[in-house]
């Protein structure tokens, strides 16, 4: 797809494969004491790839319990930790690193700056992640097991019914959102500040954007996130009283300040990925993307009313007719600026002169698949419905659709679209189609018959159920590990490409793509931009 | 490329940023044993924020001898200038949190519980003789505190904290002016009233304890009283510590210049971020 481009810088230096000089550390010291972007944004997505594996094979536990009815293979309360810890492990330890991490590669490629604008502190936000896993792994090997109050351990279970784990829960808490906000604040400065001269805000290529906005959400939120779980903390530790009603809380107040963080949250996990499709979908239907200023628009919209919709979680909590109408309607307003976006790829696909390279299915699988779970959100948004569809397998299957074929999906496509970059060889064709019709094809048995056995009345969260959901269950279990195996042809794919085992990438790379990241060799070198490029036209 | 560009001075590694990690490490993970009653929690947590003190130590010293030798260019400052603002936006938002449930519990939780909104027998079921009062003097469960009043202590306090707002802008005048005798005056003496502030909310917390019986578990009152007023407090000794470091910085080392100082500016946001979250704690958690 892209022989006839030219390869500006490498093109005369032999098969070897730093072919700039590029003093680059070695040894282990490299990885711990870095202070490159590159560097960083390679160990946030390898981090967050060993993470995928950790809480998907905690789903894959919860998918063969969940293969019969009656209890098979573990007791309810480890299935109930089995949930929570891969909630947790997957939303801040698979997506959010994962998105961080390509931040970190491609914003300063992206923008033409240098690095990060703090370079040591990036490796600070860094280096806090396993800390904190590991903080929150341990309590697996604890007496009394993981946290098992579900991954938004709304109290009383994360308090008066937990176990010593609740104090190594918030504490490990407390390392993710320093590390999360460390890591906002290095970006959102890195933009502000180090884009090349003539890299005006309205030529900033989307990704750099959705990024901007969602580090202003992680600033925002993820403090708050640090002041509930300390609530948490005081009432179960230090007799405090804020989620109790015999002291004059309420637990219904733990969930309106959770969801204060958590509905940010959810756009925290999506923005970065519209930004992805919307890098990858105009390389591949050789267009510009249409309508730019819309999506930027959009994109801080949806941002905007993130703040105002989070009690559309807490429908059946009891709250004023009042305040679910008010939360029922903004809700339904984030279709809008969520259509403009749906809208805005398949105009750039119309009439373009498409190919359907890997990012390029994972792009249009996440289109359409993402979709699915706006429409299925839009259908929670409703007061009234949601009674029925509140904590039933509809839910999961809402939520799985947004964050599985919607966040991973955009992160996956984004890896293959940048891996020739990053690692200078480009990776199977073969086994990224072979992944990615894999992926589908699972990822739907997995999740699309969740739709029908919530709407049935399956309550998630609990490792039994009525006979009558029976087939539906088993068809799920297979799709799930189904789709637990097809991510092996993933590591494969990455591991060829870091083993440098492929055809050589050119700078371009893909023959559609526009961007400074593609005018730089491939691949990319250690330090690149030192002196800013000059920018001249067009985004 | 063009002539007025300046090099962007990206540092050369640094083992700090993993000490700092592996310190936090240590903390949070001593912290979680020692709320669970294990004795090496304690530890863990000394040995944590010791080894949090030298990374702070070595890293500022790093940073502080790249910026002396001119490594830093005018768009590096920015950098700095706009990571400090963000970093006070995240501790707005933290406060923002407890300010959150401070209002919630008196304008929702507490009038609920007594029946206010169509909650009426929510309070005949739970508590029929419960009365929604703030401050919250008594509890649905019948445990009884006394109210902190805001005349005495918590009103001398805020104007030591005004006052101390207006000295460190003195300071400031001093350093762009080039008056090192007003700026030294003035920013001790504005450390000196911090350290006032600290010493009587202090004396305030022995007052609420042993006479007034208002405790950290008196209930939601008592729960947004002193978690509130601790963090702040918190913040209060950090900004002390952080206008300290300044002072001996300029005292022993002669660092700063009309021109440059933004170490000066950075400790000087964050005391009057400090002072501006007081207003508002005095505003809704003492007289209202």
């Amino acid at each position: 797809m892209n022989q006839e481009n030219i390869q500006p810088i490498d093109s005369t230096a032999p098969h070897h494969h730093d072919q700039v000089d590029d003093h680059k550390p070695r040894g282990i010291s490299r990885w711990l004491y870095t202070t490159n972007h590159k560097d960083i944004g390679t160990l946030y997505l390898l981090f967050s790839l060993l993470m995928l594996f950790t809480g998907g094979s905690m789903a894959m536990v919860i998918r063969a319990e969940l293969f019969q009815p009656g209890l098979q293979f573990v007791d309810p309360h480890f299935f109930n930790q089995m949930t929570t810890v891969h909630g947790l492990v997957m939303v801040f330890g698979a997506i959010m690193p994962a998105f961080v991490g390509l931040a970190n590669w491609m914003v300063p490629l992206m923008i033409g700056a240098p690095d990060m604008a703090l370079p040591r502190m990036n490796n600070w936000s860094f280096w806090l992640l396993p800390c904190a896993f590991t903080i929150l792994l341990s309590t697996l090997f604890m007496e009394g097991g993981a946290p098992a109050a579900g991954w938004t351990f709304y109290v009383p279970l994360s308090t008066t019914y937990s176990n010593d784990s609740t104090a190594f829960f918030v504490f490990a808490v407390h390392l993710m959102g320093i590390s999360s906000i460390m890591g906002a604040m290095n970006i959102i400065v890195t933009i502000f500040n180090l884009r090349a001269p003539g890299m005006t805000w309205m030529k900033l290529p989307l990704f750099v954007w959705t990024w901007i906005i969602t580090a202003f959400l992680l600033i925002a939120v993820m403090p708050v996130l640090a002041g509930v779980v300390t609530m948490v903390l005081t009432d179960k530790y230090f007799g405090t009283s804020f989620f109790n009603a015999a002291g004059g809380g309420d637990p219904v107040m733990f969930q309106h300040i959770f969801w204060f963080f958590g509905h940010p949250e959810v756009y925290i996990m999506i923005l970065p990925a519209f930004g992805i499709i919307s890098s990858i979908v105009p390389a591949f239907a050789r267009k510009p993307l249409f309508g730019y200023e819309s999506m930027v628009i959009a994109t801080a919209s949806i941002a905007f009313l993130s703040f105002i919709v989070w009690a559309h979680h807490m429908f059946t909590t009891g709250m004023p007719v009042a305040a679910e109408l008010f939360f029922m309607y903004t809700t339904m307003l984030i279709a809008v600026p969520t259509g403009v976006k749906v809208f805005n790829w398949v105009a750039t696909m119309w009439r373009g002169a498409m190919t359907f390279e890997t990012p390029m299915m994972f792009a249009i699988a996440f289109i359409v698949l993402f979709t699915i779970g706006g429409f299925s959100g839009l259908m929670l948004a409703i007061t009234p419905a949601d009674f029925q569809y509140q904590d039933t397998y509809f839910v999961v299957a809402h939520f799985h659709y947004v964050l599985v074929t919607g966040a991973l999906f955009g992160i996956i496509a984004g890896v293959y679209f940048w891996i020739p970059k990053w690692t200078g060889v480009m990776y199977s064709e073969r086994l990224g189609q072979c992944h990615f019709w894999c992926s589908l094809v699972s990822v739907n048995m997995l999740f699309f018959p969740m739709h029908f056995v919530g709407l049935a009345g399956m309550p998630r969260r609990i490792p039994d159920y009525a006979l009558q959901f029976a087939d539906m269950n088993a068809f799920i279990s297979i799709g799930g590990f189904l789709f637990g195996l097809s991510q092996l042809l993933f590591v494969a794919m990455v591991f060829r490409c870091i083993r440098r085992k492929g055809e050589k990438a050119s700078a371009q790379v893909w023959e559609g793509a526009e961007g400074l990241e593609w005018q730089i060799p491939s691949p990319a070198p250690y330090h690149t931009f030192q002196i800013p490029p000059d920018i001249k036209s067009g985004h | 490329m063009s002539a007025g560009y300046q090099h962007y001075y990206v540092p050369h590694q640094s083992h700090w940023p993993i000490v700092g990690a592996a310190a936090l490490f240590l903390m949070g993970y001593g912290a979680a044993h020692w709320v669970n009653d294990d004795l090496i929690g304690p530890i863990l947590l000394a040995v944590g924020f010791g080894l949090l003190l030298l990374m702070l130590f070595g890293w500022f010293s790093n940073v502080i001898d790249e910026s002396m030798s001119g490594l830093y260019s005018e768009q590096m400052d920015h950098s700095f200038r706009q990571g400090m603002s963000w970093f006070i936006f995240s501790e707005i938002m933290f406060f923002g949190a407890f300010f959150g449930a401070l209002f919630y519990a008196r304008m929702i939780s507490v009038p609920w519980l007594d029946g206010a909104g169509d909650n009426a027998m929510t309070a005949q079921v739970l508590w029929p003789d419960f009365e929604a009062i703030w401050p919250l003097i008594k509890t649905p469960s019948g445990l009884e505190t006394h109210a902190m009043p805001w005349e005495g202590i918590p009103l001398i306090n805020t104007i030591i904290l005004l006052v101390s707002s207006i000295t460190l802008q003195f300071a400031h005048m001093g350093i762009e002016q080039q008056k090192p005798a007003q700026l030294g005056f003035f920013l001790m003496l504005t450390i000196i009233l911090g350290i006032c502030f600290l010493a009587l909310q202090g004396y305030e917390y022995v007052h609420a304890y042993e006479e007034l019986g208002l405790r950290l578990d008196s209930g939601v009152y008592g729960n947004t009283f002193f978690l509130l007023t601790g963090f702040h407090g918190l913040h209060v000794t950090l900004g002390a510590i952080f206008l300290t470091v300044i002072f001996l910085r300029i005292a022993v080392k002669g660092h700063f210049t009309a021109e440059k100082h933004f170490g000066f500016q950075a400790a000087a946001w964050y005391w009057h971020f400090v002072d501006v979250v007081w207003l508002n704690l005095f505003v809704f958690v003492y007289v209202l």
